[in-house]
């Protein structure tokens, strides 16, 4: 008896605290962890730019163009020699990205390699037709599309940052046939996994626009 | 300065370099194999391709350190059939004209026929896109790599 007067008086009480903590969320946009989901959009914004500046730096987009053919330094130019991107983003027979492209930076010669160097698919294109980088927007959409990244998460995202190894060839990238050394990306690498873990415990948000 | 072993043409050899020497100035200089010639030393006009581990290669920016394969050059290319049919097609077709840059366009016109034995005008212009010619035989070079195809099967 008195355990049912208890529950009848406590039960409104345990509804009224409940959707307090509702109404507390909905206008403050408290998420699972300590932080807002408004406030942890934003950092995985801002983490996302600092992950776009690295993507469009020349160590990286050099081999994301929208075209059938590889660019190459700073300037971005054309790839020389009639370069073309192949089938498979390997080139095509006699002319491969390994006719020249060896497994490691051939300093001597000024040539940069590494493991199976090749273009990235088509569908992972950062760049317009005119050799323009993509917007943030844009490139975001092209990274976090499942259908177009060979299907990885945010999870695999943050792996392939971390260890791919033509992406960590972007910060030794070796040296220019004159013997000066290629640019780096804008970040450390370091600086570039931590920004793609935010990123990603952000919920991998992208901008809003083309 | 460092030993390297390497197999050419079938050979094998033993160099004693330093590790950034470019392969094709061991081909040229410590083997006396001059078949394959240099360029321009940068990979952009094709020369110097010789076949590593069956893929065409610009041997003039290929450290020894960085060499993965057996070599073929223009002096053992003639022993595989690919490579026999191309060199008649040459001759039948008289497309040298100084022929400093034919063995490098041999070379690399075997590589296209190996890979794709019936190559379109496109496939042809792709391929040899990067093998330059100041003498300007490329039509003719187009024409013994079509003359080369129909003989292959």
């Amino acid at each position: 008896m008195l355990r049912h007067r208890t529950a009848r008086l406590l039960t409104p009480l345990f509804v009224g605290v409940l959707a307090t903590w509702v109404l507390a969320f909905a206008a403050f946009g408290y998420g699972g962890d300590s932080k807002p989901v408004a406030e942890s959009r934003a950092d995985g914004l801002a983490s996302w730019e600092r992950i776009y500046s690295v993507l469009t730096s020349p160590r990286c987009i050099n081999c994301h163009t929208a075209t059938n053919y590889p660019q190459q330094g700073d300037d971005r130019h054309r790839h020389f020699a009639n370069v073309i991107r192949g089938p498979g983003g390997k080139g095509v027979p006699g002319l491969n990205c390994i006719s020249c492209h060896h497994e490691a930076n051939a300093d001597s010669t000024g040539v940069p390699g590494g493991p199976d160097w090749h273009l990235a698919p088509l569908s992972m294109q950062w760049q317009d037709l005119n050799d323009k980088p993509l917007s943030s927007a844009a490139v975001c959409r092209s990274v976090t599309d499942r259908s177009k990244n060979e299907n990885m998460d945010g999870r695999a995202l943050l792996k392939h940052h971390e260890e791919a190894e033509l992406v960590l060839w972007a910060w030794n990238p070796g040296f220019r046939p004159d013997g000066t050394a290629r640019t780096l990306p804008p970040l450390t690498h370091a600086e570039f996994v931590a920004a793609t873990r935010d990123w990603v415990e952000a919920g991998t948000p992208c901008p809003k626009g083309k | 300065m460092a030993i390297f072993k390497l197999t050419v043409n079938g050979q094998h050899k033993e160099v004693n370099v330093d590790p950034s020497t470019p392969l094709l100035w061991v081909l040229r200089e410590e083997l006396k194999m001059t078949g394959t010639k240099y360029g321009c030393g940068i990979s952009a006009c094709g020369a110097c391709t010789v076949h590593v581990d069956g893929v065409a290669t610009r041997s003039c920016v290929l450290p020894m350190s960085l060499l993965g394969g057996p070599v073929i050059t223009i002096e053992g290319v003639g022993e595989d059939p690919v490579g026999r049919v191309v060199q008649e097609a040459w001759v039948e077709k008289d497309v040298v004209q100084c022929g400093y840059c034919q063995s490098g366009q041999i070379m690399t016109a075997v590589a296209l026929l190996k890979a794709t034995p019936k190559p379109t005008d496109t496939n042809i212009e792709e391929s040899m896109g990067g093998n330059l010619c100041r003498c300007a035989t490329y039509v003719r070079i187009r024409d013994a790599i079509k003359s080369a195809s129909q003989q292959l099967k």
